[in-house]
């Protein structure tokens, strides 16, 4: 006989490890546990058998697979947060004694350590990180908008600030801005970073309230993490496209120079400038994202090379398979999308949010500036009259400019979604806005498409040109054709009354001749139905599941449409009821 | 002019200073320096005299340098020690307070110091400056009430005093120091204690500490200090994925990333998160007030969509830290897993089927509807013939119906008023009977219809019967032997049911749920339930004898049935279908019906195939040569299947719910061994209503039309065609 096997000496019970006891293994506290978990990226595993893993137990617990602790006991970060530990223990005991001086040699002997090796580990290649970016900066872009009230390190919220910019800086020298979304909750943006979507999220520029419901510990330990990753993501970025990293605006001393004709403005803008110092001002028109970054001298070589390329690829395009030409169309939308705002000149108002509409325009490619005393790194004032488009969110009240369009900040960004610059009625100042509309939205298979992004597909196929010439003019026509509408069928109607009222009239004693069966000739349509139904019937039980989910998911989608159709029409209908009463007591007056 | 000056300041420079005289309260300041109060008391009031002074000495200088010239004379000295004496002890108080008195203060005897009568007007004053020689070293003391005239000493001293020089003129400012302690040398030292030992050794304590020191850094413990660099706080970036094209991975680095589960992305936003979205994305007051009850997690949207009319207008997100932090939560505390999301297109999973348009003939709309009636029709049968139909209802009335032109021909009422459980045709095309299951008896029926000569030659068959003497001992040892019941047979001779067509009657001990034909039409099969082992019963007609096949029977039998060609009989309890050999008197056969409770059983005319009805809405078809357990279970109905049926010729066959619905299909059984049977359905036959949730009760097909007749819970048969 052999010996007798032990219950939960193997299988599933063997490959799991609860919390805490992984927090003995390793030897830390829980928070410490937390924080490489968080920075290693570990996370629990929920066991099939929670019973058996749990050693009969039904206690609710936390598992981490054994293997990914066993991975964890290797990490040397983990000697420092003992380290950091032993740091604060003598730190607290040297300023209880009050011994300054060894208080601070402590002090300045603090532990600090790198974790460059786990971010080389979590992405062992370029691309995962780049996969991996979305987190990482809406978490940063977060924190570059949390004041420094010393709830959390202020070189933490300086470098988010720096690494966010430094993204934006490489986002606009790519132009790799695909879409953009304001929503309640923020400024979505979408690129496409080595051909990767990278989405991220910017809350609007207002102070944030301190929670108190939120753990910010675990929050600055993600950013740790983030940030790390960014930066040599941020690095590889730059390299890639022959940048320096720290970014550089090339020749900052003369942008103060060439910008301004008019003598006065010029010592108002060196007043300005002289508010911060040289250090700061260098950062700030970096932050300003108006300047192009300074790249490496060999840039020029590699963009010569770039257009050879082109060429190459000019003659290579004729023997292209069709799928081959599907890709070569796309891409030239996307070039073509890339060039959006090329040769426009735009201003904004001081009430436009600088930051992201800089980075949307400079992005395809559009010029931009500022008032002066809005911020630093203005390169036009608003008098110049090469100026296209201004950017106001407010009522107007100065002269406009004749020789420049006056539009709303929403043109820009479903201009941007629609992949062409939409025209501009509708969006003027004062105007009642078209629907701002999700660029993110799937609109396959039967889903909801409002009528606002049927006709923006209509315009992109350039089908109906004037489609949004004057919504007024189209409803006022529409509202005439109504009423004559109206007028003619009421005319009918009453046609239709008469003759029924004849009809009644006429005696019905009489033999009507017998009306066919309709059911035994089925038009095609419905035996086709039948027929499927039948066949339905004999899907084998294991598939009929899935088709009966797949089918519900269907008629759920389809229902959900079909509501937001109705309500949309009742909204239309109403809007145009009141409409023609106002119009009809407009008449009567 | 300021030749002249400096000569009269010349001259007056022998003139002895008069402190006491000038400053008569404030004499003993000069000794307590120390005091800064009364000290910028003094300087002010200096000051302020120096004005006066200055002044008057500017005025004078217009006036006349003549006068100058002369010594002064010492009358004016003599006026001046007269009032040595006379001092004010009020203090340095405003003297604007003695305004209203007679006196300015008290002396230092503690009398009363009058005002001197003075009353000057402007005329006297200006005499007075005319006339007076020493008006312009006059000076008004206040706290005395006199004039005092200035001494040269006194303008002298306020001379240094403006230049900012020593008070008294005796004094050089660059004495040669002398050193007071030093300067003289002592022969004898301050203390004479001899210098300690120690004073000549180093120290031990010193040599421990560097000791320590010595070894702490030979020990690498002490480090000097880190040059500060702000450089070093911040991290240092670099290109971290440089070696790793080159570098292969080690194996358990592969496994650990193939492991990975990358976290899923958040969600992207639609058009309800807009800041303007589309009016028809609006909630409306209910559906806010729905969203603000209801649980976090039950909620589609995490926010109530807004409309804002301009960009301006959008406020800060007011959860927005708390989203991210949840989504921290997210990727730290949340267990990954792979989900694998199937992506098929829900049309390959239907199966190509051959088109029922291709299948034809088979019944596909109803042409005749049998009304008559007065309850649910429980069963019906078609007479081998397919000119007649007998159908028989809840209410005991059995009806014989042409089937051509839907009249009823007989209607057989006199068998009491209790439901007609089962009717069935004997199949032998040379007789005209029916049987009828009715309470406990089977009541066999000349219902005499159809061709005259075979009914009346059925009739004449009935009655020639002659039963054998032994015959009936053997049935009596039988039932011993059994120990059941042995039903009697009674002939039904005379009077009004014989007149209705009653024949025979077999009495059971129990109720009759079930009669069926063998199909050369001699022996009946019967099913009583509830009757114990005998639950089966078999009649010979020709002999008019039962027997009770089975000694012992397990579970309760729902429906028996003969095998069309071979001496094999199917009975059906609530799970199994048993196939006993009737000759060899054993189970060959033991059906596994995978249902809960068989409601029906139909058999294929070739005898191999085996259509088992459920009441849990499955429709099993058995390939007995290829297993016990269904080829194919079809559950065509929502609700409970009442029966199923077989055509006899061709290829189909059917089944009737409580659904109300007959789903007629296709069930191709090939000659070739090898293939099997082909099962499509074909049509489902709409006409019946569901009444007291019952639906169609019972089906068969036309015997060589395809045609089917369903009889319902809805008092009607139908025909469809």
């Amino acid at each position: 006989m052999g010996k007798i096997k032990k219950k939960y000496e193997a299988g599933a019970a063997t490959q799991y490890i609860s919390r805490k006891q992984a927090c003995r293994k390793l030897q830390l506290s829980l928070a410490d546990f937390r924080r490489l978990c968080i920075l290693k990226g570990i996370y629990p595993h929920e066991p099939v058998h929670k019973k058996r893993v749990n050693k009969g137990s039904t206690t609710n617990k936390t598992f981490y697979f054994l293997k990914d602790i066993q991975f964890l006991l290797h990490e040397p970060v983990i000697n420092k947060f003992r380290e950091y530990k032993i740091y604060v223990r003598r730190l607290k005991k040297a300023e209880a004694r009050l011994e300054k001086g060894i208080a601070n040699h402590i002090r300045e002997n603090k532990p600090t350590y790198r974790i460059d090796h786990i971010v080389r580990e979590r992405y062992p290649n370029f691309i995962d990180a780049v996969r991996d970016l979305d987190d990482a900066l809406c978490m940063c872009f977060l924190f570059a908008t949390l004041p420094k009230s010393g709830r959390l390190h202020i070189q933490t919220i300086d470098l988010c600030r720096k690494l966010t910019v430094e993204f934006m800086h490489y986002v606009i020298a790519t132009r790799s801005l695909r879409k953009v979304f304001v929503s309640i909750k923020g400024f979505y943006f979408q690129a496409e970073v080595m051909s990767q979507p990278v989405t991220w999220i910017i809350p609007h520029s207002f102070p944030h309230n301190h929670p108190t419901d939120v753990d910010f510990r675990v929050m600055s330990t993600f950013t740790e993490f983030y940030t790390a990753m960014l930066g040599f993501v941020l690095y590889k970025l730059y390299q890639t496209q022959n940048l320096h990293y720290p970014p550089r605006i090339p020749l900052l001393s003369n942008v103060n120079v060439t910008l301004n004709d008019d003598n006065k403005k010029r010592k108002r803008k060196e007043e300005i400038q002289s508010l911060c110092d040289e250090n700061e001002k260098s950062l700030e028109v970096v932050a300003s994202l108006n300047m192009p970054l300074a790249q490496f001298q060999d840039a020029n070589d590699q963009e010569e090379d770039a257009a050879a390329d082109e060429e190459v690829q000019d003659l290579l395009k004729e023997g292209l398979t069709e799928t081959q030409e599907e890709d070569q169309k796309k891409s030239e939308d996307e070039i073509k999308q890339r060039k959006l705002f090329e040769g426009c000149k735009m201003f904004l108002s001081r009430e436009v949010p600088r930051e992201a509409m800089v980075f949307i325009i400079r992005s395809f490619g559009g010029e931009v500036s500022w008032d002066i005393t809005a911020g630093l790194g203005s390169t036009f004032s608003i008098d110049d009259e090469k100026i296209t488009h201004q950017i106001v969110d407010r009522p107007m009240n100065e002269k406009p400019y004749i020789s420049r369009y006056y539009v709303q900040p929403q043109w820009i960004f479903d201009s941007v979604n629609a992949k062409m610059q939409l025209p501009v009625k509708g969006y003027l100042p004062g105007d009642v806005l078209p629907p701002h509309l999700s660029p993110f939205v799937n609109e396959e298979n039967g889903a909801y498409v409002p009528p606002e992004r049927q006709k923006v597909i209509a315009l992109q196929r350039g089908e109906d040109p004037g489609i949004n010439a004057d919504e007024d003019e189209l409803s006022e026509e529409d509202e005439s054709e109504e009423e004559q509408e109206e007028e003619d069928g009421e005319g009918d109607e009453e046609n239709v009354e008469e003759n029924i009222d004849e009809e009644n009239e006429s005696p019905v004693v009489a033999i009507t001749p017998g009306k066919k069966d309709v059911d035994r000739k089925l038009n095609p349509d419905q035996i086709a139905a039948e027929e499927k139904r039948l066949a339905v019937m004999m899907i084998p039980k294991k598939q009929r599941r899935l088709y009966e989910k797949i089918k519900y998911g269907e008629r759920r989608k389809k229902r959900e449409a079909e509501q937001l159709t109705q309500k949309r029409k009742a909204i239309d209908d109403e809007k145009k009821a009141t409409r023609k009463k106002e119009k009809r007591r407009k008449r009567a007056a | 002019m300021k030749a002249k000056k400096r000569q009269f300041l010349e001259e007056n420079t022998s003139l002895s200073l008069n402190q006491e005289s000038l400053f008569p309260s404030k004499g003993k300041l000069d000794i307590d320096d120390e005091d800064s109060s009364d000290e910028s008391v003094v300087e002010s009031s200096d000051e302020e005299v120096l004005e006066k002074e200055t002044e008057y000495f500017n005025k004078l200088q217009a006036k006349s340098a003549q006068t100058i010239e002369k010594p002064y004379s010492s009358d004016v000295d003599d006026d001046v020690s007269d009032d040595e004496d006379l001092r004010n002890t009020v203090g340095n108080i405003p003297m604007e307070w003695y305004e209203n008195f007679p006196h300015i203060g008290y002396d230092l005897d503690g009398r009363t110091i009058s005002k001197p009568i003075r009353n000057q007007d402007e005329l006297d004053k200006f005499l007075d400056k005319m006339e007076n020689k020493n008006y312009w070293r006059t000076v008004h003391d206040k706290q005395t009430g006199r004039d005092h005239v200035l001494t040269s000493e006194e303008l002298q001293l306020i001379q240094r005093l403006k230049k900012g020089s020593f008070y008294t003129s005796g004094i050089d400012p660059h004495e040669p120091y002398v050193d007071f302690f030093t300067h003289e040398k002592m022969i004898h030292p301050v203390t004479n204690i001899p210098e300690h030992k120690r004073s000549f050794t180093p120290s031990i304590i010193e040599k421990r500490k560097v000791g320590k020191l010595v070894h702490a850094i030979k020990m690498g413990w002490l480090k000097p200090r880190k040059p500060k660099t702000d450089e070093s706080e911040e991290p240092k970036f670099y290109d971290l994925w440089e070696e790793t094209e080159s570098k292969t991975p080690t194996n358990s680095e592969l496994a650990r990333q193939k492991m990975a589960i990358p976290a899923p992305k958040t969600q992207l936003p639609g058009h309800e998160a807009s800041y303007n979205p589309p009016p028809e994305y609006l909630p409306s007051q209910e559906e806010i007030d729905k969203w603000k009850e209801d649980d976090e997690d039950e909620r589609k949207l995490d926010f109530i969509p807004e409309k804002f009319d301009s960009l301006r207008q959008v406020p800060q997100y007011p959860t927005f830290i708390q989203e991210r932090f949840s989504r921290c939560l997210d990727l730290y505390l949340c267990p990954r897993q792979r989900k694998m999301k199937v992506m098929v297109n829900p049309e390959e999973l239907i199966p190509n089927l051959p088109k029922p348009k291709d299948l034809q003939p088979f019944p596909t709309f109803q042409a005749l509807c049998y009304k008559g009636h007065k309850a649910m029709v429980r069963t019906i049968s078609v007479d081998s013939t397919g000119q007649w139909l007998a159908s028989g209802s809840d209410d005991g009335i059995i009806r014989v119906w042409e089937v051509a032109t839907s009249r009823c021909l007989r209607e057989i009422t006199t068998l009491g008023d209790q439901p007609v459980k089962c009717v069935s045709w004997c199949p032998n095309k040379s007789v005209c009977l029916l049987a009828v299951a009715l309470e406990n008896k089977i009541v066999i029926i000349n219902p005499s219809i159809g061709d005259k000569l075979i009914y009346s030659a059925t009739d004449s068959l009935l009655q020639s019967f002659q039963p054998l003497a032994d015959e009936e001992t053997t049935n009596k040892q039988e039932s011993e032997k059994s120990n059941a019941v042995i039903p009697p047979w009674k002939t039904v001779e005379t009077g009004l049911p014989y007149q209705d067509g009653q024949r025979l009657v077999i009495t059971h001990p129990k109720d009759v749920s079930k009669v069926t034909w063998h199909a050369k039409g001699d022996y009946l099969a019967c099913v009583v339930p509830g009757n114990g082992h005998a639950q089966v019963f078999l009649h010979q007609l020709t002999k008019q004898r039962s027997q009770t096949p089975f000694t012992k029977c397990k579970g309760a039998v729902q429906s028996v049935l003969f095998h069309p060609t071979r001496p094999f009989l199917f009975v059906a309890t609530q799970q199994y279908v048993r196939v006993y050999n009737l000759v060899k008197q054993q189970l060959t056969k033991k059906l596994m019906a995978n249902s809960k409770w068989i409601s029906s059983l139909a058999i294929h005319p070739g005898g191999d195939n085996l259509l088992v009805g459920s009441y849990d809405c499955r429709l099993s078809w058995f390939d007995m040569d290829l297993s016990t357990k269904p080829y194919k279970t079809m559950r065509y109905h929502k609700r409970a299947i009442r029966s199923c049926c077989y055509h006899p010729k061709y290829p189909l066959f059917a089944s009737g719910g409580d659904d109300g619905n007959v789903v007629v299909s296709h069930g191709m059984v090939y000659s070739d061994l090898m293939q099997n049977p082909l099962i499509v359905p074909v049509k489902v036959l709409k006409g019946h209503k569901v009444e007291r949730n019952l639906g169609v009760l019972d089906c068969c097909f036309h015997p060589h039309q395809p045609w089917i007749f369903s009889s319902a819970a809805d008092k009607t048969i139908r025909l469809f065609t």
